[in-house]
């Protein structure tokens, strides 16, 4: 059984001129031990799909749909109920480990205060038990770290200290928001060593959301590509990136420096830009930038088309479909 | 193809709270037309530093800057003597470096009027610049607010055109960009370059654009440069212990389960750097001698410069292999 399944999946949110849909209709799952990459540009509502899983929407946000994590529905769950999911059941890191840590308190108060409060342990345990995810992290000179502040440490070391505070409950789920996007890539390299070192460890499952392909090809076990709030393209992440499909796949892969032609120094790019929340175009929203669309792509909504049992695309063009079959099984 | 950009053991200090950080530490550099020429880093390494220092925003404390004969000298409140309107610089965040209250095409206009053009010519031309960095002639008279990341970044490249620049230095033009205006907006930058035979020192810390687009590369660490050669040295044969890593660190987006390598360690602070070669502490392959003496920046036969006690000028690189 998957530890998460969602289903159906619109989150609404205010906006100046009324409301506006972020996220339609959006289904996947993650497996226990599994980590999925969740890829797209900014406003595809990549964001919003985890924010709304940990009941974290902005003011005015709605969620609809079902979230069934690790058996049971936590969408319709009350905000008394969500305190006891965050950090417990799901916890998450997000792009700048400056400002998702206190900087007035140290390393130990940030790292045990939840401690204390899901588990209800003593003050000395919940010291032990940050020594140890410290240490877990591969933080130099655990005892050191606690004592210290937050503006004490590089970025990488920021990073790693977040991550210890995720885990210090034990979470089964780690939602991962461009969690290296910040940082170096002599740097990036060793977070993503750590997050797959976790999920060896720990059989930690892990939703990484980044618009970096790279991260996601040595990262990931799966990738999900969305646009315009939906889901454009799943399927297994060497099968997606050697043999992607959907038409905004292909580009978006195309446009990757190390991909465009050689002996050319333009880059491949996608034209246009990606439409802005509540201005989402009607039918398939990608329809406007897509070379291949026809008439009917304006009108109706894509269907979901199962390439195989672990690769779709929402495309009824299916513009790729005769040039290889090969690589997709 | 001629030299435009000279520098010359260039070396820049903040005052961080009375002590002296020096940022840019004896930087020796050339740019020429027509030329791109990558300058990559991890942060703190001093690329931003340096860019602001060629075109005058700060000002080197050793050494000097010729740009197409004459020394730059430290921007001031008062004018800038002619012949520096020829360098320009974009930078990375398209939202802080345009003005929200005054129309676009005013702030493209006053460099113009600046140099002596009428108000009303200035304006036509400023439409014309942004037609030619893909923007409808009507940009001129909206707001900054009305424009995308990336259309703001082709309306501060359109500004920076109005001067007719023979050289411009770009601090991280596309990094604040969503990955569709990234492509987009590189291909402007090569064009012109390409079109207008600038020279551009294009900062960044995202290698794999540098690749694609650079003719030259020059390596930064803890404001020095280690190695400068073209991309296809530097990439295919990095000689530096630092290009290495650099460069194996980059994930690839091919589907494999390539595992990018880390390098261990931070970038010492630029207030204490480390005796000898700045990047032993870090370098799997230091020897003793390494935290002893500095050292130099050496030819090697294949054209490129290299700082690394493992290479021997005029010699071919060796080629380095680190577990």
């Amino acid at each position: 059984m998957n530890l998460l399944t969602v289903e159906n999946l619109t989150v609404t949110l205010a906006t100046g001129s009324g409301e506006a849909q972020a996220v339609r209709n959006l289904s996947f799952n993650v497996g226990r031990g599994e980590i999925l990459g969740v890829a797209g540009e900014s406003g595809s509502g990549k964001t919003m799909t985890a924010l709304s899983m940990l009941g974290l929407l902005p003011y005015k946000g709605k969620a609809s749909g079902s979230i069934m994590f690790d058996g049971r529905e936590i969408l319709t769950s009350t905000k008394r109920e969500y305190r006891d999911i965050r950090g417990k059941e799901i916890a998450m890191i997000f792009q700048d480990p400056m400002t998702s840590l206190h900087p007035m308190l140290t390393v130990e108060v940030q790292l045990t205060e939840h401690l204390r409060h899901h588990r209800k342990v003593s003050k000395a345990a919940a010291r032990n038990s940050a020594l140890e995810l410290l240490a877990t992290v591969k933080i130099p000179e655990p005892a050191a770290a606690l004592s210290a502040h937050p503006s004490q440490f590089s970025g990488g070391m920021r990073q790693r200290i977040a991550i210890a505070m995720a885990l210090a409950c034990e979470p089964k789920l780690l939602i991962a928001d461009e969690p290296t996007t910040a940082l170096d890539v002599t740097v990036q390299a060793g977070i993503l060593k750590l997050l797959h070192q976790l999920r060896t460890d720990r059989n930690l499952s892990v939703m990484v959301i980044t618009h970096d392909l790279g991260v996601l090809s040595s990262l990931t076990d799966r990738i999900m590509i969305m646009y315009a709030g939906s889901e454009v393209e799943s399927g297994a992440t060497s099968d997606l990136l050697k043999n992607p499909r959907h038409p905004y796949t292909k580009g978006l892969i195309a446009a990757l420096p190390g991909n465009s032609e050689v002996n050319s120094k333009n880059l491949l790019s996608i034209d246009g830009m990606p439409p802005e929340l509540g201005n989402f175009p009607t039918g398939c929203a990608f329809h406007t930038r897509c070379k291949f669309a026809k008439a009917s792509c304006k009108e109706t909504l894509p269907e979901v088309l199962n390439l195989t049992s672990n690769h779709r695309i929402f495309c009824p063009v299916n513009p790729f479909s005769e040039l290889s079959n090969s690589g997709s099984n | 193809m001629k030299e435009i950009l000279n520098l010359k053991n260039v070396a820049v200090e903040y005052d961080r709270h009375g002590r002296k950080v020096r940022a840019v530490a004896g930087v020796d550099l050339t740019l020429n037309s027509g030329e791109i020429l990558g300058l990559v880093g991890e942060s703190g390494c001093g690329k931003s530093t340096l860019g602001k220092a060629i075109v005058g925003i700060l000002s080197p404390i050793t050494g000097e800057i010729v740009f197409d004969g004459q020394k730059v000298k430290k921007l001031t409140r008062g004018k800038r003597p002619d012949h520096f309107r020829n360098l320009q610089m974009v930078f990375q965040d398209p939202y802080g470096s345009l003005n929200p209250r005054r129309k676009i095409g005013m702030q493209i206009a006053d460099g113009l009027i600046v140099a002596g053009m009428s108000k009303k010519l200035a304006l036509v031309k400023a439409a014309d610049l942004l037609e030619k960095v893909g923007l409808p002639r009507n940009a001129v008279d909206r707001f900054a607010h009305q424009f995308s990341g990336g259309q703001r970044q082709r309306i501060s490249i359109a500004r920076a055109l109005a001067a007719a620049p023979t050289a411009i230095i770009a601090d991280e033009p596309i990094s604040a960009l969503d990955t569709s205006s990234q492509a987009q907006v590189a291909n402007l930058l090569v064009n012109l370059v390409d079109e207008f035979d600038m020279g551009m020192v294009f900062i960044s810390h995202d290698l794999s654009i540098v690749r694609r687009i650079s003719d030259r590369v020059a390596v930064m660490y803890l404001g020095k440069i280690v190695e400068v050669g073209t991309v296809d040295q530097i990439w295919n044969n990095p000689s530096h212990p630092y290009t290495r890593a650099l460069i194996s660190a980059i994930p690839h987006a091919d589907g494999t389960s390539f595992m990018p390598k880390d390098l261990p360690g931070d970038v010492p602070n630029p207030m204490s750097p480390p005796s000898g070669c700045r990047f032993h502490p870090r370098c799997p392959l230091a020897k003793p001698e390494c935290s002893g003496n500095e050292p130099e920046l050496r030819r090697l036969a294949d054209g490129r410069d290299v700082s690394c006690v493992l290479q021997t000028a005029g010699s071919q690189p060796v080629t380095l292999t680190l577990n």
